[in-house]
């Protein structure tokens, strides 16, 4: 058995899915238009790493949470508004940039930084989770560059599922091809997991959780160190939307038989 | 000059998979436009160094394997020592490998491990003036890029269906075979299985299906008749999917209320969530059900090229540009003909 767990969850800011992005045009590296402006959330499956550590971290006792993220400190704060209120964690704030556009390897170095300047953290009884993607970079390397860099060689992508056996063991299921699982077996922290979807719904606002956090977050927001990520090696050529825009035929008052029909034929064709 | 290197991973039957194979089609076609830079293949796995055989037809000169049981797992440790072992022997400056599980995992931090940098599922590779250029999206398929890098190792994983698989006669590769020592450290991990996702026995996501069905809440509201008929629905789709071979997609709401325990479709996982939060797949044709057509869900069908929906609401997001043809017509009925239809003709 453990004495419980240091989890680190790596998440930060995204600009809410239901927002419509448009690159600033010409910019060199891209950045989004109005990106300081866009509604941000947490990102999502960022999101989901953190309830599912959260839940460990209560089945486990002795257990801590901290959340990781870099983003620009004051939207960092709009955003912990949000999320402060979900589950207890501690907050370690890097200020920088949440652009999609900054390279991973360099936000991984920062992240890592960060990691290994946490005071009292047991990397022996580590499990690093994040996303096993942003909304932004899309990229699913962050967190693995962040792990190696910290010598964490138990590396998980696309995990729905993390259970602590009685030796001390964890069983991993990850996603892979064909909607199917792959299952396996670690002996132990410290490990990184890249979580998808997990298994927990987003848990309701609690007002007690809220302010139990706020109290560190609001310094933890102070302390920010300034974490100036770009994308160094990285010539721009191009970045745009791509018209997707279809001319949609609507077929109305058709009957069903005609429409199977037509359905049929198309599928065949 | 770059030393392009082609990395590639066996299957389970130690065979090269497709991806693997599109892999090198861009690899050879690479190597060609960088003016005939050096070329190696490298191959991981059990049965590596007979997999390479089959890869001999490519003319490529140099081929090497990290072979054995140790590195037949699909696992971070063991694959990573074997990556970087490949691409320091071979003095790999641009490496590319097809985006798989098995790779997404890996790859990544190979980069770190040897100070390299990575883009991943990139979508198109070009050759401009002897630079290389590769193109991959942002923020979830809504922003396209190129761009090009000066750090090597350049690591590039390619997402599935940008190059047609590489066909050719097998033959004598002379793979060299590597030996890659491992701690007791990298071998922390046992894989011990692979476990089909949903309750159901069906495998319903195959991703080289010609045909995604995507089927959204709408099955599960309640009907004309003010009820909702969701055996039936189940039946319909599983119909259809018997029928044609075709891959299941389904919206969030849909799989977010089986998570919830509802009785809705027993074979929908969240596996099978297409979208913002879910998957991309890629496959010329997809038919969306039920479906609202909302833009976090669309973004997950833009690698679908043909696309149509059958929806009640004549303006729903479907009509708005996001598909080519909208049906609007009761999906209960339509499905039941065109699994009508498909029977006829078989
Ligand atoms: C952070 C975030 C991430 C998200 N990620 C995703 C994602 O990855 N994937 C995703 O899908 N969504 C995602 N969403 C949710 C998305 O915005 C929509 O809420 C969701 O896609 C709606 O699912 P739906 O179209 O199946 O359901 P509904 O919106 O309920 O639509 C049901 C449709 O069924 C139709 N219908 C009903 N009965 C019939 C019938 N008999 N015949 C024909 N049509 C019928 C109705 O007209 C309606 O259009 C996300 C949202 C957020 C905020």
């Amino acid at each position: 058995m453990t004495d419980g767990y240091h989890i680190i969850v790596c998440g930060s800011l995204v600009p809410d899915p239901l927002q419509t992005l448009e690159p600033v045009p010409g910019s060199t590296p891209p950045a989004l238009k109005n990106e300081a402006m866009l509604p941000a959330v947490l990102d999502p499956w960022a999101a989901h790493s953190l309830f599912e550590a959260a839940r460990l971290a209560r089945e486990t006792p002795g257990s801590k949470v901290w959340l990781v993220s870099l983003g620009p400190k004051s939207r960092l704060q709009q955003l912990m508004m949000q999320v402060a209120q979900k589950v207890p964690f501690e907050l370690v704030a890097l200020d920088g940039p949440a652009s999609g556009f900054a390279d991973a390897a360099e936000v991984a170095a920062a992240l890592a930084g960060a990691i290994a300047a946490i005071p009292g953290l047991d990397r022996s009884r580590l499990l690093l989770f994040g996303g096993c993607a942003s909304a932004s970079r899309d990229a699913g390397a962050t967190l693995q560059m962040v792990a190696e860099e910290l010598g964490i060689h138990d590396q998980f992508l696309a995990v729905d599922e993390l259970k602590p056996a009685a030796d001390g063991s964890l069983r991993v299921l990850e996603r892979i091809e064909g909607g199917r699982y792959l299952a396996s077996v670690c002996d132990g922290p410290p490990l990184c997991v890249g979580w998808s979807t997990g298994s927990l719904p987003e848990p309701p606002n609690s007002p007690q959780i809220g302010m139990q956090n706020m109290r560190a977050i609001m310094p933890a927001l102070q302390r920010a160190k300034p974490a100036p990520v770009g994308s160094q090696d990285l010539a721009w050529l191009d970045a745009r939307v791509p018209d997707q825009r279809r001319d949609t035929r609507i077929v109305k008052d058709a009957s069903t038989d005609a429409i199977a029909a037509e359905i049929v034929a198309w599928i065949r064709s | 000059m770059e030393h392009v290197l082609c990395l590639l991973h066996t299957d389970a039957d130690g065979a090269v998979p497709q991806p693997a194979r599109e892999a090198v089609t861009t690899a050879l076609r690479l190597a060609t436009e960088l003016g005939g830079a050096a070329l190696a293949i490298g191959v991981i796995g059990a049965g590596a160094a007979a997999a390479a055989d089959q890869l001999a037809g490519t003319g490529v000169e140099r081929f090497v394997a990290v072979d054995g049981p140790d590195f037949a797992s699909s696992r971070y440790a063991t694959d990573a020592a074997a990556a970087a072992a490949i691409a320091r022997a071979t003095e790999a400056t641009v490496i590319v490998g097809p985006a798989t599980a098995r790779f997404a995992r890996t790859l990544p931090g190979v980069a770190r491990r040897l100070g390299g940098r990575i883009d991943t599922q990139v979508t198109g590779l070009a050759v401009d003036a002897g630079r290389v250029i590769a193109e991959r999206w942002y923020y979830r398929q809504r922003i396209v890029t190129k761009a090009s890098r000066t750090t090597r190792p350049w690591l590039l994983t390619l997402a599935p269906g940008i190059a047609s698989p590489w066909q050719g006669e097998p033959g004598q590769a002379n793979a060299e075979r590597l030996a890659v020592e491992l701690s007791a450290a990298e071998q922390r991990t046992r894989v011990v299985g692979i476990e089909q996702a949903s309750s159901g026995a069906a495998q319903t996501i195959r991703p080289d299906a010609d045909l995604l069905l995507v089927a959204g809440a709408g099955w599960t509201k309640k009907q004309a008749d003010g009820q909702p008929h969701v055996a039936d629905a189940a039946r319909l789709v599983l119909g259809f999917l018997e029928r044609t071979r075709a891959s299941l997609g389904s919206s969030k709401s849909l799989v977010d209320q089986s998570a919830e325990g509802g009785a809705v479709m027993p074979f929908m996982t969240h596996l099978n969530q297409v979208g913002q939060t879910g998957s991309t797949p890629r496959h010329p044709k997809g038919l969306a059900t039920c479906c609202h057509g909302e833009e976090p869900h669309v973004v997950g069908w833009r690698f679908i090229r043909e696309r149509r929906a059958i929806n009640l609401d004549p303006s729903c997001g479907w009509a708005r540009g996001k598909a080519d043809v909208l049906y609007v017509a009761d999906a209960f009925e339509v499905m039941a003909k065109v699994n009508a239809l498909l029977d006829g003709a078989s």
